[in-house]
C-alpha cells in the first residue's frame, strides 16, 4: 500500500500550492486520514473552508473530485445506486420479440448485471481506477436513518447489491465529510470518522489567506483587514464574519481603491461583512467608540 | 488493551497514552476501544516531537464532539507538558541555552542574569523584570514571554510543594504581581505618542492586539504553573485536580460565566433539533384516518374488493408552546438560561407564549418577538414583566391563579405547556387545581426542575403536588438532562 504523502509539512506545503493554508491541525488530520484510511469528519462555522479543503486536497493529489450533497430525503438511490429498470424492460421486451426462447434464469442474470446499473456518487467512488478524493458534502442534513447508507462505505469501502453481492473498493479513496452541526451526528458515524474542527482562522494565517487569495491586495492592507475582523469577532454577534465574507470585504475594499482602513471607510462597508442588521449596528456602534474614553476608565480600575 | 507495539514490552509512549486515555475516560469523555485503537495507530504515524500535528492527531482520534475539546486539551496538557522541546524542564541545562541563543541579541544582557532553578534569579530587580515583561509585549516576543512568565511564576507564585491544588490561586498571586493592566496602559501610551494621528478605529485594533498579547502571556503563565505542578505531584493526580464537566454536564444553577456563554451556544443546536423532531413527526408519521367512501369507491374497479385502501389527508398540527417559568432570586441563574431557551424555541415554532412568574405573573411574549438581541430582550423582561405581586417571594399558586385567569382559556388541545421551576413555593397555598385543569386542557404539561431530585419535597418544595398533574417531572440541571428530555418530548 502507498501512501499519498510522506509526512505533515508535505501536506502543508502542498496544500498551500493550490493556496489553501492549512493549520498544523489541518495538515495532521489529512495526512492522518491518508496513513489510517479513515474518513475525516470535518465540523466547523461556515465559511470556513470545510469544503475547500476537499477540494484542495484533490487538486493538489492530482485525484478525482467525487461529490455528494446531502439533503433532507437522499436515499440510497441518489447515494449508492439505482437500477435502470427502464433499460431493464426494454431488454425483456426485446428479448420476447426477437426470438422468445431465453430462459427465465438468463434474463433474470442479465437484467441484474453491471449493464443495467446506475452508479451513483458512493459506489461510484469507490468503482474508480484513479485515485478519488470523495467529499460528502453537508452530512448532518441527512435524516439519522439515511445516515446508516453511509456506514458501510465508510469502514469498509465497500457497498453491498443485493444481486450483485458486495462491491469493494478498487483503491481506497480518500474520504471527507462535512458538516455544520446541526444537529448531533449518530456515535456509529463518529467512531469510524476521524474528527476535525476547523474554526476561524487566527491573525496570521488570515492575512496570509487574504494575500493568497485577494490580487492585488497589499500587505499592509490586508493586515488591517485581518486586525478588523478579529476584533469584530470578538464581538458578541448573532453571526460573526466568515473567511469568505472576510475575502469578499477585502475584494471589495481593493476595488475601491481603499489603502488605509479608518472608522468611515469600515462603517461604510460592513454591510459586506456582516449579514444581520443588528451585528451591523453593533459593529458600527464599536467602531466609532472613543477609545481615549475606554483607556481613561481602565485605569479607573 | 492488545499490545501492537513489535517488542516485547510495551513502550513508554503507549503507556503514557494508556493512562492519558483512561483519565479522558475518567473526564467523562465517550473514547470507544475502536477509537483507543486508532489513537495507538495515529501515535505511530505522527512523532511526538512534532507536538501540534501530535495534538490535533490525538484529538481527531479521540474528540468526536467540539465541546469536549477543552476538557481534552486540559488533560493533553497535564500527561504531555513535559514533552517538546519549548517545555523542557529550566533545570536541564541544555534549555537555557537554547532558549537564550534563540533571544534576539538586546536582551542577552538581561538574559544573563535570567535564572536557572535557583541561580542568578536574585540578580534581576523588580523593574527589570517588568521592563522586560514591557518589551516582550511591545516586541510580541514570544521566547522573552515565556521566560518571563517562568521567572514570574518562579518569584511571585509561591508555590508549596505537594499542596493538591489546581493552580488557580498560584496564577491570581503571580498576575497580581505583574500589574498587567498597568503594562496595558504603557503599551496603549507607547503607541499613542508613536503615532499622533490615530483614528478611533486603529486605537480600538491596537488595543485589541495588546490585549490579545497580554492574554497570551497569562496562557503562558498558567501553562507554567501547570507544569510545575505536574512536575510536583505527578500527572495522575494533577488531571485529577483539574478535571472538571464537561459542557453538558455543567449544572446550570452553578455555571460561572464562561459555562454559561458556552451553554448559550449549545441551546440553539437543541431547540433546532426540537423543532425537526416535531416537523419530522409531522411530515413522516402515517396518514390520516381511512377516508371509506374513497376507498369504497375505489374498490369498484377491482370488482368491489376494497384493495386500495384510501386514507384522508393528514391534518398536521402546529405545535403551540406555553412555557411558564419561574425567575425568582432561588433559580435566578437557570432563569437566565430559561430565557435563552425559550429565545431560542421562538426562533422555531411560529406559535411560543413565555410567561413568567414570581408571585405575579405576567405574558412575556411580546418581549421576544422580532428581536434579534438576546441580551436586550432579558433586559426588558426582568425590567418590565410585572411579576411581583406582593412581596416578591415565589408563589406558585398565586401565578398559577393568574395565569388561568387570564390565558386559562388560550391553553387548548394542541397546547404543549413546559413550566420551569423548582416548586419552592414558601408555604403559600399550592393551587395545584389549576394544573390539574391546565392537563385536562392542554395535550401536555411538563414540569423541568432545577433542584436535584434529591431536594425534591424538601423545605417548602412541594413539586409532587403538582407532578401527580403532569405528563411527566423532569430534573434538568445540564444540558444532557435536557437533551434527554427533547427526546423523550415526541
Amino acid at each position: 500500500m502507498s501512501y499519498r504523502f510522506n509526512d505533515v509539512p508535505e501536506v502543508r506545503s502542498s496544500l498551500k500550492e493550490v493556496s489553501y493554508l492549512a493549520d498544523e491541525g489541518i495538515a495532521g488530520v489529512v495526512y492522518l486520514g491518508d496513513r489510517l484510511q479513515k474518513p475525516v469528519l470535518v465540523e466547523g462555522p461556515a465559511g470556513t473552508g470545510k469544503t475547500q479543503l476537499a477540494k484542495s486536497v484533490a487538486e493538489m493529489s492530482g485525484a478525482r473530485l467525487i461529490r455528494l450533497q446531502c439533503y433532507e430525503g437522499l436515499d440510497e438511490s441518489k447515494a449508492l445506486y439505482e437500477w435502470n429498470y427502464k433499460k431493464q424492460l426494454l431488454r425483456i421486451q426485446a428479448e420476447r420479440n426477437l426470438s422468445g426462447d431465453g430462459s427465465w434464469e438468463e434474463i433474470e442474470d442479465d437484467i441484474f448485471s453491471d449493464e443495467f446499473l446506475l452508479t451513483r456518487p458512493l459506489l461510484e467512488a469507490i468503482q474508480s481506477e484513479d485515485p478519488v478524493v470523495l467529499l460528502i458534502d453537508e452530512v448532518d442534513r441527512v435524516e439519522i436513518e439515511t445516515e446508516a447508507l453511509l456506514l458501510e462505505i465508510l469502514s469498509d469501502y465497500q457497498v453491498s447489491i443485493p444481486e450483485l453481492g458486495t462491491v469493494t473498493a478498487r483503491q481506497i479513496p480518500l474520504v471527507f465529510l462535512t458538516s455544520n452541526n446541526t444537529r448531533e451526528l449518530s456515535e456509529a458515524l463518529k467512531r469510524r470518522c476521524l474528527f476535525l474542527h476547523i474554526d476561524y482562522p487566527d491573525l496570521e494565517r488570515e492575512r496570509e489567506i487574504i494575500l493568497t487569495k485577494v490580487p492585488d491586495i497589499n500587505e499592509s492592507l490586508s493586515d488591517q483587514i485581518a486586525r478588523v475582523v478579529r476584533s469584530v469577532r470578538q464581538l458578541d454577534l448573532k453571526k460573526a464574519p466568515s473567511v469568505s465574507e472576510t475575502l469578499d470585504w477585502a475584494r471589495t475594499l481593493v476595488l475601491l481603491g481603499v489603502e488605509h482602513i479608518d472608522a468611515k471607510t469600515a462603517t461604510d462597508t460592513v454591510n459586506i461583512l456582516l449579514k444581520y442588521r443588528s451585528d451591523i449596528e453593533k459593529t458600527v456602534k464599536e467602531f466609532a467608540t472613543d477609545e481615549t474614553l475606554t483607556i481613561g476608565q481602565s485605569s479607573d480600575a | 488493551m492488545p499490545r501492537l507495539d513489535e517488542s516485547s514490552e510495551v513502550s513508554p509512549l503507549l503507556e503514557l497514552l494508556n493512562g492519558f486515555i483512561v483519565e479522558l475516560r475518567q473526564a467523562g469523555l465517550p473514547v470507544s476501544l475502536t477509537e483507543n485503537l486508532d489513537a495507538v495507530a495515529a501515535v505511530k504515524h505522527i512523532p511526538i516531537e512534532d507536538r501540534e500535528a501530535f495534538k490535533y492527531s490525538l484529538a481527531a482520534t479521540l474528540v468526536k464532539n467540539h465541546s469536549h475539546w477543552k476538557a481534552f486539551e486540559t488533560v493533553f496538557e497535564v500527561y504531555f507538558s513535559l514533552r517538546g522541546e519549548e517545555y523542557n524542564l529550566s533545570e536541564e541545562p541544555s534549555d537555557d541555552a537554547s532558549s537564550e541563543d534563540s533571544l534576539s541579541a538586546d536582551n542577552e544582557q538581561q538574559l544573563g542574569q535570567m535564572p536557572g532553578q535557583g541561580g542568578g534569579q536574585e540578580g534581576l530587580s523588580q523593574e527589570q523584570l517588568a521592563e522586560m515583561l514591557y518589551r516582550s509585549l511591545m516586541n510580541s516576543d514570544q521566547n522573552l514571554m515565556r521566560a518571563v512568565s517562568r521567572v514570574a511564576v518562579q518569584r511571585f507564585a509561591g508555590m508549596e510543594p505537594g499542596r493538591p491544588v489546581g493552580g488557580t490561586y498560584y496564577l491570581y498571586r503571580t498576575l497580581r504581581n505583574l500589574d498587567l493592566e498597568g503594562v496595558l496602559e504603557r503599551m496603549l501610551g507607547e503607541a499613542e505618542s508613536a503615532e499622533s494621528n490615530l483614528d478611533s478605529l486603529s486605537q480600538k485594533l491596537v488595543k485589541d492586539e495588546y490585549e490579545h498579547r497580554i492574554e497570551e502571556l497569562k496562557r503562558q503563565i498558567e501553562a507554567e504553573i501547570r507544569r510545575r505542578l505536574v512536575a510536583d505531584r505527578g500527572v495522575e493526580a494533577m488531571a485529577k485536580t483539574l478535571r472538571k464537566p464537561l459542557p453538558e454536564d455543567v449544572d446550570f444553577m452553578h455555571a460561572s460565566r464562561e459555562e454559561m456563554v458556552a451553554l448559550k451556544r449549545a441551546i440553539w443546536p437543541l431547540t433546532r433539533k426540537l423543532a425537526a423532531r416535531l416537523a419530522r413527526k409531522r411530515r413522516h408519521g402515517r396518514k390520516g384516518s381511512l377516508d371509506f367512501r374513497n376507498t369504497v369507491r375505489h374498490s369498484l374497479s377491482y370488482g368491489g374488493v376494497p384493495a386500495e385502501p384510501k386514507f384522508k389527508y393528514p391534518k398536521p398540527a402546529k405545535p403551540e408552546i406555553m412555557v411558564i417559568a419561574d425567575i425568582s432570586g432561588s433559580v435566578a441563574a437557570f432563569a437566565r438560561f430559561t430565557l435563552h431557551l425559550v429565545y431560542a424555541l421562538n426562533s422555531q415554532f411560529s406559535k411560543v407564549r413565555s410567561f413568567v412568574f414570581i408571585d405575579g405573573l405576567d405574558e412575556v411574549t411580546q418581549y421576544f418577538e422580532r428581536v434579534d438581541d438576546i441580551t436586550a430582550a432579558i433586559h426588558r423582561v426582568n425590567t418590565e414583566a410585572d411579576v411581583i405581586w406582593v412581596d416578591g417571594h415565589s408563589d406558585y399558586g398565586h401565578a398559577f391563579e393568574v395565569f388561568n385567569e387570564r390565558y386559562g382559556n388560550d391553553v387548548g388541545p394542541k397546547t404543549t405547556v413546559m413550566i420551569l421551576g423548582d416548586a419552592r413555593n414558601n408555604y403559600h397555598a399550592s393551587q395545584s387545581w389549576v394544573v390539574k385543569e391546565l392537563e385536562a386542557k392542554a395535550r401536555k404539561v411538563f414540569w423541568l426542575n432545577p433542584e436535584p431530585r434529591s431536594y425534591w419535597d424538601t423545605g417548602d418544595s412541594i413539586v409532587s403536588e403538582y407532578s401527580t398533574y403532569c405528563e411527566g417531572t423532569f430534573e434538568v440541571r445540564n444540558l444532557r438532562q435536557l437533551e434527554a428530555f427533547v427526546e423523550n418530548l415526541v
